[in-house]
């Protein structure tokens, strides 16, 4: 595994990049699908950080919170598909801000 | 006779009860003997009371139970019985009865008959616990019961307005004396540490040097307490616009018997009244005062029983000067037989408004000679005994007040000369009214005479004001004698003929016309002065001013109740940050994870330059 | 045991009166009446079983053994927090005057409420049960839990069964009572901290802090604490700004109780805890409090006449009579305690019986504006008559319960200080004026034609007897009050000589 040392810190550059564009994505979307795309993109950020620091300090931690991740995202992503639908049916349109009820 | 004393202001309680719990369910005849019946009784039991004392002059004292107990404070529910009482309790029952007998007639056709009566044998009671107690608390349930029934009754005809608002004018002036009095109470209690009102006096004559400042406080709180209910200057204002209630009611509260209170109060207590110069000093002068200004308003009176309504507090006003001089017998004696020839010019007044289809004003009636003879006769019975002439009832107790305010040091002619001027304005109000009302050419035809109920306490009435000066009071133990002195005898002759000549100036005006006064009255001055008289001396006016106004102002200022505004501030900053935190609350997604990205970037800032400064 | 048994049978009945819903809907009241009959008839078969009730040996304040009853039992014995109950004169006095009030206002709702009567009288009793554990616990830990009980289910009664604006009376009502109680449960907390400095031990009984040690400034911030929440629920001026609202919101029943039974919880508290736990910082204090007691009994006057709603006239005049009370408690003497005792059985009659009748009119004409009514005398001859004697009754009229309260305030008062007492005895004045213009503006006057064709119903037997119940109870306070005087006496007395010492050391300390 030593031909491909890639140095940590460019890892954890690229997943903070990935975070940053998934939040930018979830701020300027209004589609649902595409915000919920935007999560698993911050998630997965997320997770590549863990895996990339778990390889770096030899600890199966990182590993384990990535399974975590994982299943919380599929959970999410279930959830979410679910509230799409429901959205869908009750606004007719996937845009978020016309479901803004909780306005004060 | 003496251990059932107690049921003499029961049974017209009882009586009174009666009537209110199942009175819709009477006949009119049963309720009208039951009401007068149970005062009938009442007195039945007071004349053989009467009979009793006036054999062995024995003073009676009868406690039932303990009102209640305070750590010292223990009044009770007890009677005194003496000679001052008895002649108390004399007038309350037997002119009472005579008044609810000539009710009977008066109200029969009233839909609350039995409201009327209940209420009726209710002041009866509480007039009678007003003069038996023999502690000033239970003196004080009397007080403020026969209180509430003058509001009730002058509020009878509850429809009209303006009764509500008389009955409540009488209600809370005379409160605002009861609370002086009642302060009064506070202070001898506290003072001498009992209420019971022989212990009292012995106490306070044990303990208080004459003069001295706390008796003079005592005594003016009382006075202030007997002023309210007696209608005396400042707190006589109510007593002209209580005449709104059913003319009985006036003849027997409003004249014989609760007005009375406030000089009984003083006469009871007077033991601790010579302790107080300055307080007597001021109850005759405050009578002096009051009799004038009341004589100068009844004058200009054009409503009959307003007319009788300013007498009473004139002739008050001479029972308040009797006491101030220690004339207290006396004003013992002008007040039984003020009640006998009051209470027989009121229920005159009453026949007169009963057959005259509830007409008030005198220069509206006129010619009654003939027409109503047994009226007429008790009027002019009345009025003579009224305005003192020689050998009715009213002269004898007029006559001793005056002789014995004269021999008072330093005031005391002043007094004196003041009561005459009172006596010669009594005369000529009084003759005006008979002159007016039934001399002259008829206004108003009568469509009816009296009947029976009415004529008969006339009648007695009348023989009451004709004979009453003859009677002998029974208080020569209750109050210190009198020094026996006369003045010079023409001190007596002037006393005598001042209200013939009262008399016979009312005859040239208001009778034969001989004294043409009309260029008096309508000359600038009269006129002012006539519209000053009329008003009351702009008494009412002025309180108006002063008091009532001011009070619904008040009341109409905080009734939006500004204390809520200060919560209220509370309330609106919290709406406030509520606002504007609720703006933040946009329900967009998008905002909420920009302003937390916003939030998240802010606090590294902040924590990397503060690392930064430390490292 | 019995005490216990009382505030569960009424907890118990609760439920029932829920369940009795389901077998037909008039049942729920018929239940709740039975529940408080069983109750009082317990407590009084209890009472007589015990010799000395009449003769009420006088309790040491300190020692609940001396006390009538007394119960306790563990409850978070890591924190000293126990189940204790006890019972003296003045807790008796209040818990009967509780059930029958109680029962009152039972008679009150038997018409006036129309929804969910199930769950109302189930409010109604479990607010009841409250109240009796207020006036009986002597845990000041269990005495904030009953607090808080009795306000929540009147909370619901104001907010489900209110009128017109009884979503903001409530939450008025509310926000009023839990901050006072916030400020209550800190007091507590503070003073068993306290108590936990001085001795070591962790505890919330009444009887263990009574002897507190604690520094002057401490024991005036702790009893400002205690102060204010009780005068709140008194309600003291400038405190009382809830009561009008909640008052005249309040379904009939809701201020029968509230007006009756639960501003005397405050009243209880400050005799019961506010002076006797810190004697010193109390009766430096009584100056302020008096002033409070004498603003409350002018202003509520004063507002009381201005008002046009019948409701919320008797509420303001609460003001003032509870101010009679503040003044009772403060002078702190034997006769302006009993008169502020007497003030809290005998207001709670006088006031309950106005309450009734302003609920009657409002079923009947559906208002409660006095210038919409005028005359109703002529249609309602036996509730004017009714009226009228709890009228004369407020404004203090000899013979009857109110004034023997108000002339031994009066008299307690003017021997601490009398500028006071004059301007307390202006609201007798004043009294009078707001009395009688209630009178005036409903029941007298010009007959109003609007009701006329309304046929409108006079007082039939249910509330004839329930308002007899009352009338009767006033007369026989005021013409012989000394059964209740004699209940409280020896209470009284204790509580003054447990205050006494050490005013009577320092009178001594400084010659």
């Amino acid at each position: 595994m030593d031909g491909l040392n890639i140095p940590l810190n460019h890892i954890l550059l690229v997943s903070s990049l990935l975070f940053s564009i998934g939040m930018l994505g979830l701020m300027i979307r209004r589609n649902i699908i595409f915000i919920l795309m935007s999560l698993e993109v911050m998630l997965n950020a997320a997770a590549l950080a863990f895996v990339a620091a778990g390889a770096h300090w030899g600890q199966p931690d990182g590993q384990i919170v990535f399974m975590l991740i994982l299943t919380v995202a599929a959970a999410e992503v279930a959830v979410g598909l679910g509230l799409v639908l429901q959205v869908q049916k009750r606004f007719k349109t996937l845009d978020m801000d016309h479901a803004n009820r909780m306005q004060g | 006779m003496s251990e059932t004393i107690w049921l003499i202001p029961l049974i017209p309680l009882l009586s009174s009860v009666t009537l209110m719990l199942f009175g819709s369910r009477l006949k009119v005849s049963q309720i009208g003997i039951l009401g007068v019946a149970s005062v009938g009784i009442a007195a039945l039991l007071t004349l053989l009371l009467a009979v009793e004392f006036m054999q062995n002059q024995q003073v009676i004292q009868l406690s039932l139970w303990t009102w209640m107990e305070v750590a010292g404070f223990a009044p009770g529910i007890s009677f005194y019985f003496d000679g001052l009482t008895l002649v108390m309790m004399s007038v309350i029952t037997g002119v009472g009865f005579l008044i609810h007998l000539f009710s009977t007639e008066f109200m029969e056709k009233d839909p609350s008959y039995a409201r009327y009566f209940a209420y009726l044998n209710m002041f009866v009671a509480a007039m009678l616990v007003l003069v038996m107690a023999d502690n000033l608390l239970l003196l004080y349930l009397g007080w403020e019961g026969v209180g509430v029934c003058s509001y009730l009754l002058v509020g009878f005809w509850y429809q009209h307005n303006a009764n509500g608002h008389a009955a409540r004018k009488a209600f809370i002036v005379t409160r605002i004396g009861d609370t002086a009095m009642a302060l009064g109470l506070l202070l001898l209690f506290t003072q001498l540490g009992t209420l019971d009102i022989q212990t009292m006096v012995g106490e306070a004559n044990r303990t208080w040097q004459v003069g001295a400042t706390i008796p003079t406080i005592a005594c003016l709180l009382l006075v202030c307490g007997a002023v309210g209910k007696s209608a005396q200057l400042p707190l006589h204002t109510w007593l002209p616009d209580a005449m709104a209630g059913p003319t009985p009611v006036s003849a027997l509260i409003h004249a014989a018997t609760m007005v009375t209170a406030g000089v009984y109060l003083i006469a009871r207590t007077h033991g601790l009244f010579l302790l107080a110069p300055t307080a007597m000093t001021a109850v005759a002068i405050i009578g002096i005062t009051t009799s004038l200004m009341a004589a100068f308003t009844a004058l200009m009176q054009t409503d009959i029983k307003r007319i009788l309504a300013y007498s009473t507090i004139s002739q008050i006003g001479y029972m308040f000067l009797a006491l101030g001089v220690g004339a207290w017998s006396a004003g013992i004696f002008h007040l039984m037989t003020h009640a006998f020839f009051k209470a027989l010019l009121f229920l005159g007044s009453g026949a007169i408004i009963h057959c005259l289809h509830h007409e008030h004003n005198i220069f509206k009636m006129g010619g009654l000679r003939t027409r109503m003879p047994v009226t007429f006769w008790s009027f002019m019975i009345g009025s003579a005994a009224l305005a003192a002439l020689p050998m009715t009832s009213g002269f004898f107790s007029k006559d001793q007040i005056l002789l014995q305010a004269y021999q008072l040091p330093d005031i005391g002619p002043g007094l004196w000369m003041a009561g005459l001027l009172g006596a010669l304005l009594t005369a000529i109000y009084s003759f005006r009214l008979v002159f007016v009302v039934f001399f002259g050419k008829a206004n108003t035809e009568p469509d009816k005479d009296t009947g029976w109920r009415m004529a008969v306490p006339l009648s007695v009435l009348c023989l009451l004001a004709m004979i009453g000066g003859w009677f002998m009071i029974p208080v020569s133990e209750v109050f210190p004698a009198s020094d026996g002195s006369h003045p010079a005898h023409w001190v007596e002759y002037v006393s005598i003929s001042v209200p013939i000549v009262g008399v016979l100036i009312a005859y040239l005006i208001f009778y034969s016309g001989r004294l043409n006064i009309d260029g008096l009255v309508s000359s600038t001055l009269g006129r002012r002065l006539g519209q000053f008289w009329l008003s009351g001396w702009g008494i009412d006016w002025f309180y108006d001013r002063l008091f009532v106004k001011p009070y619904y102002g008040l009341a109409n200022v905080l009734k939006s109740e500004p204390i809520d505004a200060i919560y209220g501030l509370i309330v609106a900053i919290n709406q406030t940050f509520n606002h504007w935190l609720s703006v933040a609350q946009s329900g967009r997604m998008r905002w909420y994870l920009a302003s937390m990205v916003a939030g998240l970037i802010l606090v590294i800032t902040v924590a990397a330059n503060l690392s930064v400064g430390v490292l | 045991m019995v005490m216990i048994n009382l505030i569960v049978i009424l907890l118990v009945g609760g439920l029932l009166a829920i369940l009795s819903e389901r077998i037909s809907d008039t049942m729920p009241r018929k239940v709740a009446m039975a529940v408080v009959l069983v109750d009082v008839l317990y407590l009084l078969i209890c009472l007589s079983g015990m010799p000395d009730i009449i003769h009420l040996q006088a309790p040491v304040a300190n020692d609940p053994s001396s006390w009538l009853m007394h119960f306790k039992a563990d409850w978070i014995p890591a924190f000293g927090i126990s189940i204790e109950l006890a019972l003296d004169g003045i807790s008796l006095l209040m818990v009967l005057l509780t059930l029958v009030l109680g029962a009152i206002a039972i008679s009150a709702s038997w018409t006036d409420i129309v929804a969910r009567k199930g769950f109302f009288e189930a409010n109604l009793l479990w607010s009841l049960a409250g109240v009796l554990g207020v006036f009986m616990s002597l845990d000041l830990m269990l005495f904030f839990l009953f607090w808080e009980v009795m306000l929540i289910p009147m909370y619901f009664m104001i907010a489900i069964w209110g009128h017109e604006n009884r979503g903001y009376a409530a939450m008025k009502f509310f926000i009023f009572t839990q901050a006072s109680g916030l400020l209550m449960l800190m007091s507590i907390l503070a003073l068993v901290a306290v108590n936990h400095g001085a001795t070591g031990v962790w505890t919330f009984s009444y009887f263990d802090l009574l002897n507190t040690q604690m520094a002057e400034q401490t024991a005036h911030w702790i009893m400002l604490g205690f102060f204010i929440a009780f005068v709140v629920k008194l309600p003291g001026f400038p405190f009382h700004t809830w009561l009008p609202d909640a008052h005249t919101q309040a379904p009939t029943a809701g201020s029968v109780i509230l007006a009756g039974i639960l501003l005397k919880t405050g009243a209880y508290g400050l005799i019961r805890f506010a002076v006797p736990l810190f004697p010193e910082a109390a009766l430096n204090f009584s100056y302020p409090a008096m002033w409070l007691g004498a603003a409350g009994v002018v202003y509520g006057a004063v507002l009381a006449f201005g008002q046009t709603d019948f409701k919320r006239l008797i509420a303001y005049s609460s003001v003032s009579h509870m101010g009679f009370v503040l003044l009772g408690i403060y002078a702190w003497n034997e006769l302006a305690l009993q008169g502020a005792v007497m003030q809290m059985v005998a207001h709670g009659f006088s006031t309950a019986a106005l309450f009734m009748i302003a609920g009657s009119l409002q079923e009947r004409l559906h208002t409660r504006d006095m210038r919409e009514m005028s005359g109703l005398w002529q249609q309602m001859p036996r509730m004017g008559a009714v009226a009228m004697f709890f009228i004369v009754a407020s404004l203090g009229l000899p013979g009857l319960g109110n004034f023997v309260a108000e002339f031994l305030v009066l008299l307690g008062l003017f021997q601490v200080n009398v500028l006071i007492t004059v301007i307390a005895a202006s609201g007798l004045i004043t009294g009078a004026a707001y009395s009688l213009l209630l009178m005036q503006r409903s029941f007298h006057g010009k007959v109003n034609k609007k009701w006329a064709d309304y046929g409108l119903s006079d007082f039939g037997p249910r509330e004839m007897s329930t308002m007899a119940v009352m009338m009767i109870a006033l007369i026989l306070l005021g013409v012989y009050p000394q059964p209740v005087l004699d209940v409280a006496q020896p209470v009284l007395q204790s509580l003054l000589d447990l205050t006494t010492i050490p005013t009577l050391a320092v009178a001594e300390a400084t010659p």
